[in-house]
């Protein structure tokens, strides 16, 4: 099972956080990860969500706001991709993400089926 | 005041006769879930009545009773849709057992046991299974010990109950040649849900169920008092348990087993698996649960009478890695040839595991290298083991125990 490992900060606690000991901590979860084998990827680090633009269209009125999707105290900092053969393998490396002391990791399995296209809107844009 | 008693009453029925009822329950018709709501009814009648009416002479009877009422209504019911002659005979059957009402309730813990421990059902799911019928946890105790969320510990609880019953998996002690097999699956699900309980250290859930686990096993010693494995195995989880409060100094940091204060040991407990080894010995061959007991009586010979050891323990690995080949005894029995023979001889046995997939992200296998190759002097290849198994700890003792060891590298 693949899993995109969401990485949601409480950007304060993670400012207050010993930043040497993170960072190491971090490092040391990277090579775990790429260690671990073919699947595994570490992941990006976001910038701070006060850096975000949210755009979202309706009929022909197009809202570009500041900020993030939703204004909540944890928010999306971050993700890595794991391909292991099961929830409690995931859970364990939720665990193991140093980012699980700072927030919380929300483990969501990538769709293995997509919906069909539909044929009359071939060639549609291209 | 009454009321208290009732509840208490109640209770200590649930504690020592839950798995009980529910084994004898289910026995006739395989259908666990069905046995475990006619039960739940039947207890709550009991919160109900027992405070009015006062607590029954026999409590088990009564619940066994109300129990089997519910159970022969919920049949009734499901037969008025689809009429069928076998369920006219169980039916009977339930009706003329119901009048029986026994002094003592037969024992088919056992049986039940061997049914959630059945080869049919998923591996992973034979702990929370048998902690659910034999003690009557709730999925959400076993999701929170487990690590699962409790919506998919009750859904995978609720389809191996109907694999159960669908399957046609016998309630049945196997006969003299299928048991050593279907008792290992028994007792490595018991092992599982100790070692589970072992693992998360501060977890209050993960805690009881270590004690939960240790149950298990003297009622499975109780039941099968012929069995060495079954007396091997809860002597393994008595003398780990007996240092639980060693493992961990007054300010929370890890203490490896080679510096831990032997006066924290519990003595108790180390003399009751001592006692459990020795009859297990005696009672016939070794099984893998008999060996790694003897290698912590090994351990605890060593540390608390400075017995010379460490080549009995190496015996001990040698003789259990022929009986399983697994990597996590490979690196165990290296760890000792390490206090024999030195680091070179043990990081040189333990080469072919760096290839082996399921040890790249095992983390005893990466700070044990990790320790090794610093014993052996081979600093920078001792860093980047430590910063894997650094990588791979979910505990916060240990990581800061690797951290410590990783400055240490980089200090001396």
């Amino acid at each position: 099972m693949r899993y995109m490992m969401l990485i949601h900060h409480d950007e304060t606690a993670l400012a207050n956080a010993p930043q040497k000991e993170l960072w190491a901590d971090y490092a040391a979860f990277n090579e775990a990860l790429a260690k671990a084998g073919s699947g595994m990827s570490a992941g990006e680090r976001l910038q701070p969500a006060s850096a975000a633009t949210t755009v979202r269209s309706a009929g022909d009125k197009t809202d570009v706001l500041d900020g993030p999707y939703a204004d909540t105290k944890e928010q999306l900092a971050g993700y890595f991709l794991i391909d292991v053969p099961d929830l409690e393998e995931a859970i364990v490396w939720a665990k193991r993400c140093p980012s699980s002391r700072y927030g919380s990791i929300e483990i969501r399995p990538l769709a293995t089926t997509y919906p069909r296209p539909d044929p009359s809107l071939r060639g549609q844009g291209s | 005041m009454e009321g208290n008693d009732a509840a208490r009453a109640a209770e200590r029925v649930a504690r020592e006769s839950y798995g009980r009822l529910v084994a004898f329950l289910a026995a006739r018709t395989r259908d666990v879930a069905g046995a475990e709501d006619a039960l739940a009814e039947a207890f709550a009648a009991a919160l109900r009545m027992w405070p009015v009416e006062g607590v029954p002479h026999n409590p088990d009877a009564w619940l066994l009773t109300v129990a089997r009422r519910r159970q022969t209504d919920a049949l009734r019911r499901r037969t008025t849709r689809r009429a069928g002659e076998e369920h006219l005979i169980m039916m009977a059957d339930e009706i003329e057992a119901a009048a029986e009402t026994p002094d003592e309730i037969p024992d088919r813990r056992l049986a039940l046991m061997f049914a959630c421990a059945h080869p049919a059902i998923e591996r992973g799911m034979r702990a929370p299974l048998i902690l659910q019928t034999i003690l009557g946890l709730t999925a959400i105790d076993i999701a929170a010990a487990f690590l699962i969320p409790p919506a998919t510990m009750g859904q995978r609880l609720v389809r191996a109950k109907t694999r159960i019953k669908d399957a046609g998996i016998p309630f049945a002690i196997p006969d003299k040649e299928e048991l050593p097999e279907r008792l290992d699956a028994v007792l490595d699900a018991i092992y599982a849900a100790y070692a589970k309980g072992w693992a998360e250290i501060g977890d209050a859930a993960s805690a009881a169920l270590a004690d939960e686990a240790i149950w298990l096993g003297r009622l499975v010693v109780s039941l099968l008092p012929d069995e060495p494995e079954a007396k091997g195995v809860l002597a393994l989880m008595l003398y780990t348990e007996a240092r639980r409060a060693a493992r961990r100094s007054p300010d929370g940091a890890y203490v490896p087993l080679e510096e831990q204060d032997t006066s924290l040991w519990d003595d108790s407990q180390i003399g009751l698996a001592e006692a459990l080894l020795r009859a297990a010995n005696a009672g016939g061959p070794s099984g893998r649960y008999q060996i790694e007991a003897a290698i912590q009586s090994a351990h605890v010979a060593r540390r608390t009478l400075g017995a010379e050891t460490w080549p009995a323990i190496f015996a001990l690995y040698d003789h259990l890695l022929a009986l399983s080949a697994s990597p996590v005894v490979a690196l165990n029995r290296a760890m000792a040839l390490a206090e024999l023979e030195g680091p070179a001889a043990a990081l040189a046995a333990i080469e072919p595991l760096a290839a082996d997939k399921r040890m790249a992200d095992y983390q005893p296998h990466w700070a044990a290298r990790g320790h090794l190759l610093a014993r052996a002097g081979r600093k920078d290849e001792a860093r980047e083991a430590l910063t894997l198994a650094l990588g791979l700890t979910t505990d916060t003792a240990v990581r800061h125990y690797l951290q410590g060891q990783i400055a240490k590298l980089a200090d001396a």
